[in-house]
């Protein structure tokens, strides 16, 4: 569905994404993981042509992408990760923009802001002005918006940054029953947890690269399953083990408080870039 | 399709702002008329007749020039910069060319609507202004031509200040020197010529052409059209590059 092959961004002197090569399949919901500055958003705007390629290509679909070849564009919905609603219009009128620079006829257009103003509990507010939502309902019509034409791949740029937890987990709902459509979608986040519960496959972004790509489960299977945690001349270590035994038996040679659990991909991140997510 | 749909999103803003729109649009008109007409224009002559039928083409150019530029200026500006929408509409199966379009004309329209409001108030203070299918031809024309100028600057500008510059800089200088309130005829050489190749100049002078010949009432439109085209041509090259 989407191919990228040896992509690069260059600005000045900064390699935002550096020789990138990453497939994500039809139906696929993928993640792309990396602390901040790892080049998620230059790869997500290049995806949707909001910023040209230094060099390599980009294909969604067996078609190349660009700017000026509006085709292809129709196939792509794009959540960014700054909120880019129109905060002079209602929620129904910019589904309602929307859809006309997207082509829709008007019964499919009025038919299909119905539907995703219910799917993202909108309902009620679809006639108040965007500027007026919280920060969950301004994500949530961004969301509605890049689903109004049907798009075959989503592009969400980090969907639940600077939600509460509550709302984040609502939205982790919302997201999973997207793919259950078989969307294609490409998810960037810092947050471990998310890549964990909703993507089937994820890629570690550091510095630009891709620095280890597979599923969740193996990934964490990689670094070890069980990790023993301590407390240690002012920071905590944590080590990672294959099996509980060994876990155990390294607890039990040390003194003060030891905890012992299961691994997650936070841990496999920390392994694999040496940096703390977020860092 | 897609500049319907950039023409109904303009609308919607019109009919949401319209009160804002409508008074700001009249206040430096009103102003002008005020100032130059009743304060000033007492005892003064130029350009044959009284001197408040003179200057209202003059402020028929240069608020319809400034109701256009900035319309169209700030809005791409504040959706490029502030807002972020601009990507939205990059994003979107669009040609640069129909954005580009859509948004010149809904400018020309802010324009040509403030354009009408000074027309109106002209006739509340019983001046005498005389409306003619060249006249109005040269007031769209000025219209398309300043929306098409808010345009390339929109997309070009850096920065909320850069668009304050241009305005201080071209604009304001432009609407006080360009034939709008005394003739050309009064200034030196070297800079009636320079002022003269500017487009408010042809819009000053196309709107009080009556009696020109028709060299002369053929330029006005033309030097227009070209800036217009020029202008246009530039903004969209730069917009589909736009970041
Ligand atoms: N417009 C820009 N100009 C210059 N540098 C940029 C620009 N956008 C991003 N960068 C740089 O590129 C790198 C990657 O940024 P970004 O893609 O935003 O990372 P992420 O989304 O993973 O946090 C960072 O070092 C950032 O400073
Ligand atoms: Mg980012």
């Amino acid at each position: 569905m989407l191919v990228i092959q040896d992509l690069t961004k260059q600005y000045g002197q900064i390699t935002a994404v550096d020789h990138l090569d990453l497939v994500v399949n039809k139906g696929e919901f993928f993640g792309l993981l990396g602390p901040n500055g790892a080049g998620k958003t230059t790869t997500i705007r290049m995806i949707s042509t909001l910023t040209p390629l230094t060099s390599g290509q980009i294909a969604v679909a067996g078609q190349t992408v660009n700017r000026n070849l509006t085709e292809v564009k129709r196939k792509i919905g794009v959540v960014p990760q700054h909120n880019n609603l129109e905060s002079e219009m209602t929620a129904w009128e910019n589904l309602e923009l929307h859809g006309r620079l997207y082509h829709m006829p008007k019964k499919s257009r009025r038919e299909r802001i119905d539907e995703l103003l219910e799917f993202t509990g909108l309902v009620e507010r679809a006639h108040d002005l965007a500027r007026t939502f919280s920060g969950g309902m301004k994500r949530k019509l961004m969301i509605a918006r890049a689903l109004m034409h049907q798009p075959e791949l989503l592009l969400l740029d980090e969907p639940t940054v600077g939600l509460d937890p509550a709302v984040r987990r609502k939205m982790w709902d919302l997201l999973r029953n997207l793919s259950q459509g078989g969307l294609t979608v490409l998810l960037t986040t810092h947050y471990i947890e998310e890549a964990e519960i909703l993507c089937q496959r994820v890629g570690l972004m550091n510095g630009g690269r891709l620095v280890e790509l597979d599923t969740p489960a193996r990934l964490i299977k990689k670094v070890g399953k069980v990790v023993v945690e301590y407390f240690e001349r002012g920071e905590t270590k944590g080590v990672l083990f294959e099996t509980r035994e060994e876990a155990l038996a390294l607890a039990a040679k040390l003194a003060g408080s030891v905890k012992i659990r299961s691994s997650n991909l936070e841990d496999v991140f920390l392994q694999l870039t040496n940096r703390r997510v977020g860092e | 399709m897609g500049l319907a749909a950039i023409m109904w999103q303009e609308y919607v803003y019109f009919k949401r702002k319209f009160w804002s729109i409508t008074l700001g649009s009249m206040i430096s008109p009103v102003l002008y008329l005020i100032a130059f007409g009743w304060g000033l224009g007492g005892g003064m002559h130029g350009g044959g007749g009284d001197y408040i039928n003179f200057i209202i083409p003059g402020i028929v150019g240069l608020t319809t020039m400034t109701a256009s530029f900035s319309a169209i200026g700030n809005s791409i500006n504040i959706s490029r910069l502030y807002e972020k929408t601009f990507e939205e509409f990059m994003v979107a199966p669009l040609n640069m060319w129909v954005y580009a379009i859509g948004k010149v004309v809904a400018g020309a329209f802010r324009g040509l609507y403030s354009g009408w409001l000074i027309i109106l108030l002209a006739l509340v203070f019983r001046t005498k202004i005389d409306i003619h299918p060249y006249f109005v031809l040269m007031m769209v024309l000025n219209c398309l031509t300043f929306s098409a100028i808010g345009f390339t600057v929109g997309i070009l500008i850096k920065s909320h200040a850069d668009m304050a510059k241009f305005s201080n800089f071209i604009i304001t200088p432009m609407a006080f020197l360009c034939g709008t309130f005394f003739p050309l005829a009064k200034m030196p050489f070297l800079l009636k010529n320079l002022i003269w190749l500017l487009p408010l100049t042809q819009t000053s002078l196309g709107l009080r052409s009556r009696g020109e010949n028709i060299w002369n009432r053929t330029m006005h439109p033309l030097i227009l059209v070209l800036y217009f085209g020029l202008v246009l041509v530039l903004g969209v090259h730069y917009c589909k590059k736009a970041e």
